[in-house]
């Protein structure tokens, strides 16, 4: 930097650093132009539709549209008791206006996400309401169902008051917010998304371990060997890369069934006796052999390029040191592959966590990862604000994981080759 | 040399890498105990192919090399306990200039005092005294080929095999480097197997030098020896400066040769690898061996025009054009101030028939 006394100019009697800018800022224009439609592209395909989910996610104005009335009449309501017949009024007044504007039906689907069972008596509702008469709702209403008379479902329909709420990302947790506006746990049998985001990590974690395991020493083979040799190993590796994913998952499944390939050798060499052929797909064991080798070539290469690089005098010189064959691979070679091992893992992990066709077909019930419920939910039930939370979580939690890495190994000690 | 027990041994050692070609043929090489041995030659001349197979990373084609009288091929590197240099350093990278150096002695159960000791005298020894903490990546070309001398020779091997241990050093640091290793090697003893390209280094320091060239050692003798005495046109031509004549033997006597070159010119030569009449040779003559103005006793006597004059400082080069050769070189003394030594001018060389060797008339 020029200091003011001692200004550099350029022979035409700009400052320097002027001059210097002015150029730099148009070789900066014309790089940005180079990426812009890359940027484009990256802001409309992938950063939008992450606003769109976290937006989707936490919108419930539906229901706060659907129910005017019936909100600001609730507002006085303790939901200890019955609400008053003003609630029921009011209540009754925006349940006809939704009729004529043939709404109804979009509300009933999501007070039955808040509470099972509100579908059918919302019909009952719909059919009864055409002949009530003007005055006393409260006992109108009661009378079409008895669940009409139950607190638990006004309670629930005050929870949908607000126009904007976390409480599906409570429900992805398996919890709700009480009355009194405590956070507690769903009822025991009902408990399921809990149970899967820890199979989704536990999968994703022994995928990673087994892949971990398989490709190192076929990384250290490659990097290795001569070229002629290594080079057909590299093919065999990256072949899953040129198969269709869906065609490997299948090819598994023809396999792994009951009676596949290898349930009938095991039988054919007599390991296994024929009634007590191995169940090894629509389960845990299925999802386990098949994604450990869908992504093993995400280990693969991460290592082999890093392998690659490690002089072999390296190892040589540990072994000319009085290093025995082990020593010197675990205090010389393994360490100078953490950072291959680190991209690897990462990698192979955050693949793994979102995982979807994979599970989706050999996973069955104790197989299936929360992807699969994601897809569920976007496919079945269509409460896409409940799969955007979900998803929104995973994402997180793939952010989370790329933190915890970052902090444990450092970000810049990756190496993707 | 004569040392009673040969430590080293090289007994018909062949070595190919890929079947084709031989890049070490018919190796037989013996060193003695607390010898210094250096070899020196040509780039890709097998040398560290030698001392690879020495260490236990590349095994003989065929042959045997023998540690201490034992077949070496049953020993695993890791327990031959030879200390090694390598051409690239390979310091592990991860490790501080303290890690690797304590790594051979970790390996071996020394107490933490007694590394701490050993890492700080080896590193005082290569004059890099505070840099233990430093990284391999943080220290210069030079400081990382002192770091992996040290890292040699800290466990007290035997052996030491060294692959231009000093090639990135400028010629200061290489020269006190030389003392130290020399100095190293005289104090504990220790074996040294030494590579190099630098004559004047492999001339200094070494008790033989084995001078290599296509796989095969031309000649292994002390270092005036291999100078005064070479034996092949090769060793005479890659040894120091050397002035040659390419000639047919036209008389041969005891201890004498008429070598007649393609000038017309005849010179008397000691005829070393020349037996018969007929043969085509080379005549070796060190620059320094030639007189100027010599007396009338001198068998060879012959005249010259001066082409070149190169000031060296405390010599002068004299280029000559001496009997059809252009580059006929002669060493003056700074303190013989002649007027008559002038480009252009013709003077009068001679030697001793004794000093002028006819080799095989092979060219490098
Ligand atoms: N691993 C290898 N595979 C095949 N050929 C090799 C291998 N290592 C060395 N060679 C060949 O063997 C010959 C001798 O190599 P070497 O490394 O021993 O030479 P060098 O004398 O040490 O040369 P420099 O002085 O350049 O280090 C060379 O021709 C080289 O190309
Ligand atoms: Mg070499």
């Amino acid at each position: 930097m020029s200091s003011e006394t001692q200004k550099i100019l350029t022979t035409d009697g700009i400052p320097l650093e002027v001059s210097l800018k002015k150029v730099e800022r148009r070789n900066k224009f014309k790089a940005f132009l180079l990426v812009a439609p890359l940027l484009l592209f990256l802001l409309i395909v992938y950063i939008s539709p992450i606003i769109g989910m976290l937006f989707n996610s936490v919108d419930d104005r539906m229901v706060t549209n659907a129910l005017p009335k019936t909100f600001i009449a609730m507002e006085k309501w303790d939901g200890k008791d019955l609400p008053s017949e003003e609630v029921f009024e009011a209540f009754y007044i925006d349940f006809q206006k939704l009729i004529e504007e043939e709404r109804d039906g979009k509300l009933s689907t999501q007070l039955n996400y808040e509470k099972n069972g509100f579908k059918s008596i919302i019909k009952k509702l719909r059919r009864k309401s055409k002949s009530f008469e003007e005055g006393n709702y409260k006992e109108q209403i009661m009378a079409v169902h008895e669940r009409w008379a139950n607190v638990e479902y006004w309670r629930a329909i005050k929870r949908r008051a607000p126009a904007y709420s976390y409480s599906k990302y409570l429900k992805g947790v398996d919890m709700y917010q009480n009355e009194s506006g405590r956070f507690v746990q769903v009822e025991e049998d009902r408990r399921i998304y809990k149970k899967l985001w820890v199979r989704t990590l536990k999968i994703a974690f022994y995928v990673t371990l087994f892949c971990f395991l398989m490709a190192y020493p076929i990384a250290h083979l490659l990097a290795t060997l001569p070229l002629k040799y290594s080079n057909l190993l590299m093919i065999c590796v990256l072949l899953p890369f040129w198969t269709s994913l869906l065609v490997r998952t299948a090819s598994w499944m023809i396999l792994l069934q009951q009676q596949g390939v290898i349930n009938d050798f095991l039988v054919w060499i007599g390991l296994v006796a024929d009634d007590k052929r191995l169940v090894m797909m629509y389960n845990e064991t299925g999802t386990y052999i098949a994604m450990t080798q869908i992504l093993l070539p995400f280990m693969v290469l991460p290592l082999y390029s890093v392998m690659k690089t490690i002089s072999p005098s390296l190892v040589r010189a540990g072994k000319s040191l009085g290093g025995t064959p082990f020593i010197t691979f675990w205090k010389v070679y393994f360490p100078l592959t953490i950072p291959g091992i680190g991209a690897g893992s990462l990698l192979v992990f955050i693949l793994a966590i979102g995982y979807y066709i994979t599970p989706e077909l050999v996973g069955g019930a104790s197989g299936t990862l929360i992807s699969n419920q994601i897809a569920y939910h976007m496919k079945y039930t269509l409460d896409w604000s409940f799969a955007s939370a979900m998803g929104l979580m995973l994402l997180t939690g793939v952010l989370a994981v790329y933190w915890v890495y970052n902090k444990l190994v450092g970000i810049d000690n990756i190496k993707l080759g | 040399m004569t040392s009673l027990k040969s430590f080293v041994k090289f007994d018909k050692v062949d070595k190919s890498y890929d079947g084709k070609i031989l890049v070490v043929k018919d190796l037989n090489l013996d060193i003695n105990e607390g010898e210094f041995i250096t070899m020196l030659g040509p780039s890709g001349s097998g040398k560290t192919t030698c001392l690879m197979m020495l260490a236990g990373f590349e095994t003989p084609t065929n042959g045997e090399i023998y540690l201490d009288s034992k077949p070496i091929s049953r020993i695993p590197p890791h327990k031959r306990g030879i200390g090694m240099v390598f051409q690239n350093y390979a310091l592990f990278p991860h490790l501080t200039v303290y890690e690797n150096l304590a790594f051979p002695l970790k390996v071996r159960k020394f107490s933490k005092d007694e590394i701490d000791k050993k890492v700080d005298k080896a590193l005082a020894t290569v004059s890099l005294s505070g840099f233990e903490k430093r990284m391999p990546n943080q220290l210069s070309g030079g400081q990382q080929q002192r770091v992996a001398v040290a890292r040699s020779l800290v466990f007290d091997p035997q052996l030491v095999l060294m692959d231009e241990p000093l090639g990135a050093l400028d010629k200061n640091l290489r020269e006190s480097m030389q003392y130290e290793i020399k100095h190293i090697h005289e104090n504990i003893g220790v074996t040294v197997v030494y590579v190099t390209h630098d004559q004047s280094e492999a001339l200094t320091m070494s008790s033989r030098i084995a001078v290599f060239n296509d796989g095969k050692v031309q000649q292994l003798s002390s270092p005036d020896k291999l100078y005064e005495e070479p034996v092949n046109s090769f060793v005479a031509e890659f040894i120091g400066e050397n002035n040659t004549f390419t000639g047919e033997v036209i008389d041969i006597s005891a201890g004498k040769c008429k070598v007649k070159l393609a000038s017309g010119a005849e010179i008397i030569s000691n005829p070393i690898r020349v037996k018969s009449k007929g043969e085509k040779t080379k005549v070796s003559l060190r620059p320094e061996r030639a007189i100027i103005d010599p007396d009338e006793k001198m068998e060879n006597k012959h005249k010259g025009k001066i082409e070149e004059i190169i000031y060296h400082g405390d010599h002068a080069r004299v280029r000559l054009n001496l009997l059809g050769n252009k580059e006929f070189i002669l060493k003056i003394p700074n303190s013989s101030a002649r007027m008559d030594i002038k480009q252009g001018n013709e003077i009068s060389v001679g030697w001793k028939s004794h000093d002028a060797r006819a080799l095989d008339a092979k060219s490098i």
